[in-house]
């Protein structure tokens, strides 16, 4: 059609602008749930992004102070002549250190517990420092021969500086509390916190023996000029051959973001699900807004505004309370982003220095902006269909291009979720798996909405009394929330159930077995001519020796007639390189365990004529070396080579808290090499587990005792922390949640009230209106909440049965405490919003709310 | 003078459930520039349906509708809303005001779409001549009802338009209300001088036109010339 030789209009952006503004004065009132389920979704987005980036930044200037050196070479056995030629090379370590874990006394209590005994000689660290308590202590203990105790250490047993430590056979002054140090993780510090002591004492101790697993380290000052990575790319290889390592502090620090960037990644997805959630409330809201904005649309068509006009009118309100529900969001994000250090201490091996993160700011406010118009993109296309005929009479008919248009608009959503997600996790597959979870859950719960709507329609129990009717009719009543109703609660309802459920499976992995049977205290570097009596002051104390395990230790030699060393050097070659440096800890038996299962081969191994001898290996282990069943390996056993054919594939649940090996030799063939034995015993109670310790380090000091009753105790006070920070973020979604509750119950309030009044009007009391409100929220809540716990449930169950292969015994918590729980807020709310309806008078109300 | 509307055949049908209801048939009429018409009949005899033809805010099935010599049937929505604003004034019967603007900004807006210079001063002056430059910052919801008719008529002529419809203009008020807005639809019009077609089922409203248009059952059954120009 022509235009014919109609004026072009002049009103221009300014004039949108101004009746944009015009409209939001007298109605932007409306819009403020929308607001504030934005301010939540990009505060949560902001303040992790601009965290994540922090601690990116801290780790990378940190980098130095986190290892105490620029570079270190390490090795887990007395450096060789070639590693020494290669550390005198360099121009000689500037500082040493040797690492081992250890029993400590506490003399003063006579407590015991395992330590990890760092002795250290040298500047160490040359950058960053010992924080002590006093400051002083961190150079004293050198001079003076005294330790370092760990601060938590410190508290727990109740010492002071001037108490004493006993470190197998030497006895030391605590000159100072250790409050950090490089290199130390909070985790390996929980389970055996660190306690330095002068490298040259560690002799006296005694403690390093046969079997004894130290870490040996030397760090080195890198000249200005120097080229670490290239320093890395040369020597590395050379060292790997000698069983030894370098690590430069830009490789560590590279390996630690990594692993808190991942962290990080969960954390934000969690941040874009509460983004995401406040984008439904955004056109939830916006679709009953636009709704009631239809009749002035159709007036302003009918005066002369065009399509477009009208349209841009409302899409710049929106983009405008975007904006400044992105301000806000980004002003509360970089509170929340403070705050962060605080919820995350203890996870943490360093302080984090908060700055300002541009990047992460101005991704806020364009996310802000970009996701209120774009979930509002769908609402909106209404305004350009509706006719001016309307202002005439009211047209209903939804248009066919109507529903075209928000097809197209429906699918730059789900294509913008893709390309958020793929920009947070850097992975098209996963991000591709992130939309379609999230677009199944949706899916499902509203497809649980519409045919619960629909079946209450076919099967409507008319029989029921008339406030039970009434209040499952408010469920399909025209403008109804219903759908976005149980989308919100049930989202919400998912994640936190989710969490306890994960949080079951990571637990269940490690469930320590209760029974009698089952070791709970291990001995561990038992030395051949102290077994027996070891075993003896058990059995004196009224407690089984459960095992007696025999160890030898041993590395690969030649992997199916090929030469260790020849693999190494071969830069074709596919094994997983750690199978050819690891020194293996190795014992020989006839039986299985519960731990294993056979996969491959017959069990146990039988020797034939002492031909070669048939041994059985872990599947991790058999995948990592490339070999099958009926292929040799030569171990060097200290010195003597073995020739050995793989007879038995096992499986081996590492997730036990017991002694689990990869390596098993028949019995008749290991008898005579060095060993040292591993014990375990089962103490019914943490006094006579106490007790015990400390009778077996009086006797035998050089014995390190694990007690995996603390172990697990540390595991879950580590998982609780980070299961906080996670709740933390979770609780975003569930406020947004409920600000979408809160925005939905409140867009149908005039709905609502309308029927209400008309009710009362026709006679009903309070009382039946009440009851009507509070079972259509309960229907509601249930609903919502008892989906989403169930799809968590489903999730979960697949969860535990296919990537962490364990039972799964879900927690009663989403049943018990959740539901209950989303049920209370959502009947709660609703009632809330109904609360003017039930005590005012029907015309008071019809005024008030200008109906 | 000039033909200022002229329909010619003009036919509409709505679906009504399965069936389809014929609401107007072969309708053709023209009016005169400066006219006053008005069209009657008994409720769902098709008068609104006409208005809203004639005004181009819906297309016909059969016929033509020339608005100030365009033939509406050549025009895109877009281009009817430019012509409407141009060209056309509205008076409904339940005001239709933009809630959430004053009464001065609901009287300047077809000004502003024209991008008229100094609108607020234009609006003032008509809403003055209605009798409400002391409610100018009201919102409609603070005014009464014939109040709020009256803005709209402040709307209606400030495009100074070629023609205005008005639709059951006193449907919504009280006699003396309405008696009132009359007066003042009447006089306005014939200070601009606009053409005025108004669409009502009062008999006593319609008679103060020159010409009258009866319909039933979507046919006209009469035209009457009431009062020569």
């Amino acid at each position: 059609m022509r235009d014919a030789s109609i004026p072009v209009r002049q009103a221009g952006w300014k004039w949108l602008f101004k009746m944009a503004w015009r409209d939001s004065k007298a109605s932007g009132g409306r819009l403020v749930l929308f607001v504030a389920s934005i301010i939540l979704g990009i505060a949560a987005v902001v303040s992790i992004q601009s965290f994540s980036k922090n601690l990116e930044e801290n780790i990378a200037l940190q980098s130095k102070a986190l290892m105490g050196a620029d570079f270190i070479i390490d090795s887990n056995q007395l450096p060789n002549e070639k590693v020494l030629a290669i550390i005198d090379s360099l121009g000689g370590a500037d500082g040493r250190s040797v690492e081992f874990g250890s029993m400590a006394v506490f003399p003063k209590t006579s407590a015991t517990k395992l330590v990890g005994v760092r002795g250290i000689e040298g500047g160490y660290p040359f950058y960053g420092e010992l924080e002590t308590e006093p400051v002083t202590a961190a150079k004293v203990y050198q001079e003076s021969g005294g330790a370092l105790v760990d601060a938590t250490l410190m508290l727990q047993y109740g010492l002071h500086q001037g108490d004493s430590v006993k470190l197998g056979n030497a006895v030391f002054p605590i000159v100072g509390t250790l409050i950090s140090a490089p290199g130390t993780s909070a985790l390996g510090a929980s389970v055996a916190p660190p306690v330095i002591i002068p490298y040259d004492a560690v002799e006296h101790t005694g403690l390093i023996q046969v079997g004894s697993r130290i870490s040996y380290d030397y760090f080195f000052v890198a000249e200005p000029d120097q080229d670490l990575e290239e320093l890395d790319r040369v020597i590395d290889p050379q060292l790997d051959v000698e069983n030894a390592d370098l690590d430069t502090h830009i490789d560590t620090a590279a390996q630690l973001g990594k692993s808190y960037d991942n962290f990080g990644k969960f954390l934000n997805l969690i941040a874009f699900i509460a983004l995401l959630l406040g984008c439904v409330g955004v056109a939830s809201s916006v679709q009953i807004y636009i709704k009631e904005k239809l009749r002035s649309v159709a007036v302003l068509k009918c005066i002369g505004a065009s399509r477009k006009q009208t349209f841009l009118i409302y899409l710049i309100q929106i983009a405008g309370m975007g904006l400044l529900g992105g301000i806000i969001g980004v002003l509360g994000g970089l509170l929340l982003q403070q705050s962060f250090p605080l919820l995350l201490q203890g996870f943490l091996p360093f302080e984090v220095q908060i700055s300002l993160v541009p990047s992460a700011l101005w991704s806020g406010l364009v996310l802000g902006i970009l996701v209120s118009v774009l979930f509002a993109l769908l609402p909106l296309t209404y305004t350009w269909f509706v006719s001016p005929l309307q202002v005439l009479r009211v047209e209903e008919n939804e248009s066919q291009k109507s529903r075209k248009a928000q097809f197209w608009v429906a699918m730059g959503i789900v294509l913008f979720v893709f390309l958020f997600s793929f920009w947070l996790l850097g992975s098209a597959l996963y991000a591709l798996y992130f939309v379609g979870s999230i677009l199944a859950i949706f899916a499902l719960l509203g497809g649980v909405a519409i045919f619960f709507m629909k079946s209450i329609k076919k099967y409507f129990p008319v029989s029921w009394g008339f406030t039970a009717r009434q209040s499952l009719l408010n469920l399909y009543r025209p403008n109804n929330q219903t759908t976005i109703l149980i989308l919100s609660i049930g989202v919400g309802a998912f994640l936190i159930s989710t969490l306890y459920f994960t949080k079951d499976i990571l637990l269940a992995q490690l469930s320590l077995e209760t029974s009698q049977d089952t070791p709970n205290l291990i001995l561990l570097d038992v030395q051949s001519d102290e077994k027996g009596a070891a075993a003896e002051s058990i059995t004196a104390s009224g407690l089984p020796v459960l095992n007696n395990i025999p160890i030898i230790t041993m590395r690969m030699h030649q992997i199916k007639e090929r030469p260790v060393r020849e693999i190494i050097l071969d830069s074709t070659s596919t094994i997983n390189q750690w199978i050819l440096f690891h020194e293996f800890r190795v014992t020989y038996r006839d039986s299985l365990v519960a731990s294993e299962r056979t996969i491959e081969g017959s069990w146990p191994l039988e020797r034939k004529d002492n031909g070669i001898v048939p041994i059985s290996l872990s599947d991790n282990v058999a995948a990592d070396a490339q070999v099958k069943l009926g292929d040799t390996l030569v171990f060097n056993v200290q010195g003597v080579l073995m020739e050995t054919k793989v007879a038995h594939l096992r499986e081996v649940d590492w997730a036990r808290l017991q002694v689990n090996f990869s390596i098993l030799f028949p019995s008749g063939v290991l008898e005579e090499a060095p060993q040292f034995h591993v014990l375990t015993t089962n103490a019914p109670n943490p006094i006579i587990s106490a007790e015990l310790q400390q009778k077996l380090v009086r006797q035998f000091p050089t014995v390190s005792i694990i007690d995996l009753r603390q172990v697990l105790t540390v595991i879950e006070d580590i998982l609780g922390k980070i299961a906080w920070v996670i709740n933390f973020m979770a609780f975003f979604s569930i406020l947004t949640g409920i600000i979408v509750l809160v925005g939905s119950v409140r867009t149908s309030k005039f709905q609502r009230i309308k029927e209400n009044v008309l009710l009362r009007t026709l006679g009903a009391k309070s009382k039946q209106i009440l009851r009507i409100a509070t079972l259509e929220y309960f229907y509601l809540g249930l609903l919502g909440g008892g989906i989403g716990i169930l799809l968590s449930l489903l999730g979960s169950f697949l969860l535990a049965r296919f990537v962490f292969e364990v039972s799964f015994v879900p927690s009663a918590i989403p049943f018990l405490v959740v539901l209950p729980g989303i049920l209370f807020l959502v009947v709660f709310i609703g009632l809330l919003n109904s609360k003017m309806v039930l005590q005012s008078p029907p015309l008071h109300v019809l005024r008030k709310e200008g109906i | 003078m000039s033909k200022i509307l002229n329909v010619d055949q003009l036919g509409k049908t709505y679906a009504s459930g399965s069936k389809q209801l014929q609401v107007l048939d072969d309708i053709s009429f023209s009016i005169q520039t400066g006219e006053t018409f008005a069209i009657v009949g008994p409720s769902g005899s098709g008068k609104t349906t006409l208005l809203g033809l004639c005004a181009g805010l819906d297309y016909p099935d059969t016929g033509t509708v020339e608005l100030c010599g365009t033939d509406l049937g050549h025009l895109n929505e877009d281009a009817r809303a430019r012509l409407r604003n141009e060209k056309v004034g509205f008076i409904f019967q339940n005001f239709q005001l933009l809630p959430t603007l004053t009464a001065l900004e609901n009287v300047v807006v077809p000004l502003e779409l024209q991008g008229a210079k100094n609108p607020a001063k234009i609006g003032r002056e008509l809403l003055g001549k209605v009798g409400l430059e002391n409610r100018m910052h009201h919102y409609p919801s603070q005014l009464s009802g014939g109040e709020q008719q009256r803005v709209a008529l402040a709307r209606a002529f400030s495009n100074n338009p070629s023609i205005l419809f008005a639709d059951e203009p006193t449907g919504n008020l009280d006699q003396d209300t309405g008696d009132r807005v009359v007066q003042l639809l009447f006089d306005l019009n014939k200070e601009a001088g606009t053409t005025l077609v108004i669409v009502s089922h009062d008999l006593e409203l319609a008679q103060k036109c020159q010409r009258l248009l009866r319909l039933r059952g979507g046919k006209i059954v009469a035209d009457e010339l009431l009062i020569e120009s």
